[in-house]
């Protein structure tokens, strides 16, 4: 019988932050996903933003963790080599009252120990973004963007290698208690299903946190997906946008507005709306808001093309406060007295992103005190140099070409293209596959090296990775997947039993 | 400076590249270097292996490697030198020359020239630009990519395809996917006429019972994991979804066919001039860019549904810039080109006065009997009645501009 210390249930950003700071210790840490890999859930479906921590009731956890998170970011991301900017951000009033609503941000920012903040005039404004419109804005100077997916997956990776477990396809659908206080979860998994014991469990689950909750028997919270859109615009648009702006957000808004976000890698994103729905699978793009979203970018962003509009995609925040109270809740990280060893965290929504590296260091003094444990000694802080992988915050194309001809010499492939539009090499390729520690997906390539991600969307590269996988890895194109193993990408070979003809 | 190393480089080994190369060579270029980003010649040809290519240029009808191979063979005897599985990363106009900076499998270099010959072909459109509502399952493919799975990786998408888009490369994967033993419910298409050519509807839809639904989009997409099915839905005359008539057809697989988009990142970022219509750059009747030295041709220049008018246009780009590479060239004084309302575009936007020209142009939306002029200054130096013209045939006309009038390509009904 398989017996672990912690287990954590779902790899999102906060599992997998909480799996990385327990690594740094002896316990026998397992993380269970449902999905085929980290970073298939909300933390891959968000605008990457790094809060300053303005918008969050002083004393709450949202304020605490998004300010303390926030400071965490430069040094974590630099270990974990993930792209992340601090561009800074303008909160922008247009009206009377809007200004006076910026002083209480500020004020409120300010008791939450948000640093530099700065109420700018017009003239100042312009000096940051050239054409702005409104009357003032608050300027967060900490504010910044993250490569969400990167982070994420980052996180998971760096607590893989440094002994965390992680198992995937394995959704946890209930859990027990034996006499002996060993918690026994049920997993669902390909091969049917499958028990593990252990003695504390950390719910981490995201959109399906209620869910587990009431396996233990807490019900006091329920979650109420509210689904967020986006379009993901051509990067030719990115020198039109300096830094973030957003406009003061509504009183009982769920969200902050449809903006223009910045990503790291230079696109920009339009989005996110804000719609209550019923399904916490449903990452559905729906007509209504795609329209609402063109239109409002044209309106942004004059010179925008048809063409520009590169893909849709729409994440689903993890609401506690149900669509007749709206806004946002608090989050929640909650031990029942009955089960003192389960820990759960729930309505983690934004800025749940920024915030869980402090979450996961909360979380940490909490298992201190439930199980004893001592610290690694050989606890790697950043990744090892390992043979074959490329990992930089940036695809290679960002760089100049003095880093391109260094790689050069040790692997030719850093020339050998692979995607057109963002310019990724089979090097790039191929590490990204070596790096995926579950089942091998396209989207887990894309996720990690960004191909299929550009304007062709994957018009170009798919044909060639699938032709990489079979050659190299030894996959067939019929075994091989998009995101798991309900979603085979093809039918099959047309001709014999096996690989291109003769490509 | 020393001297650039290079008389004339094309970018782009398709049909359009190929042939630019060629004519480059035959005008007395001294060197000529044919850059490509794929392991062989022939662009996307190398994919089409239909026939219905070289009926124009070579008085009979090839598939697209056999129309590729006899300009690749043509190629291979001369001294044309090809670089081929190299990246063209981005081109830099420089005071006596241009800068080409390449990627290879072991390098990443600049060279230099005297002149380039932009011949990148075009991308396809993808569902962001359609609006695919739905979420995002394995299952969902650009029609070209398709192409290349089943012509060249022996790969079968799926068995039970509807196709959105009724562009040719639709309509031949329509063909392609029957032949492979799927079943094609339905070929999709949001325009009350189709896009493809005449001979495609026929002889890749008609004769294979595949239903042609006009005035009708795909406006949701089912199946969390592999795609389950897509929801078509007709769209009235001012073409908004009719949202109760609705339809949903079960399926594995949707194949995009919504348009074709010139490939010029290289071009915007090398600062040549566009044009929103076409996609292309701007250019004159040499096939010159709005950067002196760099030409344009093929899909780049704007999308052809005819492979041999492609390689005529190619030539002039590729004569243009073996005589730029040799005698440089003076700014003149050019006229514009401007169209009538019933016509997408007309090319090129600028001619120099007292040249013969081939001017390239489409109509907007199908016409019945209607007749198309060119005036020069308001002098008619052509006409021709059409029975019908539709927007997937581009119309061809070479003429004679003696003076330095502006020019006017117009086309009225007549019914
Ligand atoms: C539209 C939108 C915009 C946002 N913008 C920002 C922002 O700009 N900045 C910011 O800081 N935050 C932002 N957020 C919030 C941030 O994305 C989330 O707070 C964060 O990603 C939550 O991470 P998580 O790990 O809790 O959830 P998830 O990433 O959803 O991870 C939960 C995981 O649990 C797995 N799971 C669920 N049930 C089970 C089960 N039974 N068994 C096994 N595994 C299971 C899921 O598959 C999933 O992988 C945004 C959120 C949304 C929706
Ligand atoms: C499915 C389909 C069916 C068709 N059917 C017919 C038909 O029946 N009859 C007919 O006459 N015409 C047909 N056509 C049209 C004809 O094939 C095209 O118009 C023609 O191939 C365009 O030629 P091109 O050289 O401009 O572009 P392409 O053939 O696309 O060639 C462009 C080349 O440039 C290379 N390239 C691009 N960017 C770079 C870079 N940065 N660095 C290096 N290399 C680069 C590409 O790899 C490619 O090889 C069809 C087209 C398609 C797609």
């Amino acid at each position: 019988m398989e017996t672990h210390d912690v287990t954590i249930i779902g790899a999102g950003v906060v599992g997998n932050a909480i799996a990385r700071e327990l690594s740094k210790t002896t316990l026998r840490v397992l993380v269970v996903e449902k999905e085929a890999d980290v970073a298939f859930g909300t933390s891959a479906r968000n605008s990457g933003v790094v809060h300053s921590g303005i918008h969050y009731a002083p004393g709450s956890l949202r304020a605490k963790f998004a300010v303390q998170g926030n400071r965490m970011m430069q040094e974590l991301c630099e270990n974990l080599s993930v792209a992340y900017k601090r561009i800074g951000k303008l909160t922008v009033a247009s009206t009377e009252h809007e200004m006076d609503k910026l002083h209480e941000l500020k004020i409120q920012g300010e008791k939450n120990g948000v640093e530099g903040l700065q109420i700018l005039n017009h003239t100042q404004m312009e000096q940051k973004q050239p054409g702005i419109a409104g009357l003032q804005a608050l300027f967060s100077p900490t504010t910044g963007i993250i490569n969400p997916i990167a982070f994420t997956i980052a996180l998971g990776e760096h607590a893989h290698a440094n002994g965390a477990q992680y198992r995937f396809l394995s959704e946890a659908t209930s859990i027990s208690q034996n006499p002996d206080g060993l918690y026994i979860i049920n997993l669902k998994t390909p091969k049917g299903s499958e028990t593990i014991h252990t003695r504390l469990i950390i719910n981490c689950a995201g959109l399906h946190a209620d869910a587990i909750a009431r396996m233990t028997g807490y019900d006091e919270f329920t979650v109420y997906p509210c689904r967020g859109e986006y379009y993901v615009l051509d990067k030719r648009l990115s020198e039109e946008l300096n830094l973030l702006i957003y406009p003061v957000p509504g009183a009982h808004s769920g969200g902050l507005g449809i903006h223009l976000t910045n990503t790291t890698e230079g696109n920009i994103l339009i989005g996110p709306s804000n719609e209550y729905i019923e399904d916490p699978q449903d990452f559905s793009s729906t007509a209504e808001i795609m329209e609402l979203l063109k239109a409002e970018g044209q309106a942004l962003l004059p010179s925008l093309q048809t063409s520009d509009f590169i893909r849709s995609f729409a994440g689903l925040r993890p609401k506690l406060n149900p669509p007749s109270v709206g806004g946002f809740h608090d989050f929640v990280i909650h031990r029942q007295t009955i089960h003192p060893h389960v820990i759960h965290l729930l309505g983690i929504e934004s800025p749940g992103l920024t915030a869980s590296p402090a979450i996961a260091l909360h979380v940490f003094e909490m298992v201190r005190d439930l199980i004893p444990f001592q610290m690694k000694m050989d606890w790697n802080p950043s990744f090892e140099q390992q043979n074959g992988i490329y990992r930089q915050p940036y695809p290679l194309s960002y760089y100049e070409d003095e880093v391109r001809l260094a790689l050069l010499h040790k692997d030719p492939d850093f020339g050998t293209l692979i995607c057109r539009c963002e310019e990724i090499s089979k090097a790039e390729v191929h590490s990204a596959i070596l790096r995926i520690f579950g089942p091998i997906t396209l989207v887990g390539i894309k996720q990690r090296c960004r191909t299929m991600t550009g304007r062709c969307q994957g018009g170009f590269c798919l044909p060639r990775i699938i032709s990489m996988l079979e050659q190299e890895f030894g996959h067939r194109a019929d075994t091989q997947l998009y995101k798991g193993p309900q979603s085979p990408l093809f039918s099959g070979y047309l001709r014999g039993d096996g690989g291109p003809a003769n490509v | 400076m020393c001297k650039p190393q290079w008389d004339v480089v094309v970018l782009g080994g398709g049909p359009a590249g190929l042939a630019a190369a060629l004519a480059a060579e035959k005008a007395g270029a001294d060197s000529v270097l044919l850059v490509e980003r794929d392991n062989r010649l022939g662009g996307i040809l190398v994919q089409c292996i239909h026939p219905g290519f070289g009926l124009h240029r070579f008085g009979k009808e090839l598939t697209g490697p056999e129309y590729a191979h006899l300009d690749i063979q043509q190629v291979s005897k001369g001294k044309i030198q090809s670089m081929l599985n190299t990246f063209v990363l981005q081109i830099s106009s420089q005071e006596n020359h241009i800068d080409i900076r390449l990627m290879r499998t072991g390098i990443v270099e600049t060279i230099t020239t005297r002149s380039v010959v932009l011949a990148m072909g075009c991308r396809e459109r993808t569902a962001g630009a359609i609006s695919l509502a739905g979420p995002r399952p394995a299952g969902i493919y650009t029609a070209g990519a398709a192409q290349r799975l089943v012509n060249l990786q022996n790969i079968l998408p799926g068995k039970n395809v509807v196709i959105a888009g009724s562009g040719d490369i639709g309509l031949i994967m329509a063909r392609r996917m029957s032949l492979e033993g799927a079943k094609v419910h339905a070929v999709t298409e949001i325009l009350p006429y189709a896009g493809g050519l005449a001979r495609n509807l026929n002889q890749c839809l008609a004769d294979f019972n595949i239903p042609l639904l006009l005035s009708t989009k795909v406006v949701h997409v089912y199946g969390q994991h592999r795609l389950e099915g897509v929801r078509i839905a007709p769209l009235n005359p001012q073409g908004t979804v009719i949202a109760d008539a609705y339809q949903d057809i079960p399926c594995d697989t949707l194949l995009l066919s919504v348009g074709l988009i010139p490939e010029n990142e290289l071009s915007r970022r090398a600062g040549i001039l566009m044009d929103s219509t076409t996609g292309g750059p701007l250019v004159d009747e040499l096939c010159m860019t709005s950067v002196p030295g760099v030409f344009a041709c093929g899909n780049a220049l704007h999308v052809h549904d005819v492979a041999d008018y492609v390689s005529e246009e190619a030539d002039v780009a590729g004569k243009s810039a073996a005589r730029f590479a040799r005698c440089g060239h003076d700014p003149q004084e050019l006229i514009p080109v401007s169209h009538g309302p019933q016509l997408r575009y007309a090319l090129p936007q600028k001619i120099a006065p007292g040249s013969t020209t081939t001017l390239s142009f489409r109509v907007a939306k199908p016409l019945g009997r209607c007749q198309v002029e060119i005036l020069q200054g308001g002098k008619r130096l052509y006409h021709k009645n059409h029975l019908r013209l539709i927007p997937s045939e581009m119309i061809r006309v070479s003429v004679e501009f003696h003076t330095a009038g502006a020019v006017e390509v117009l086309c009225e009904e007549r019914p």
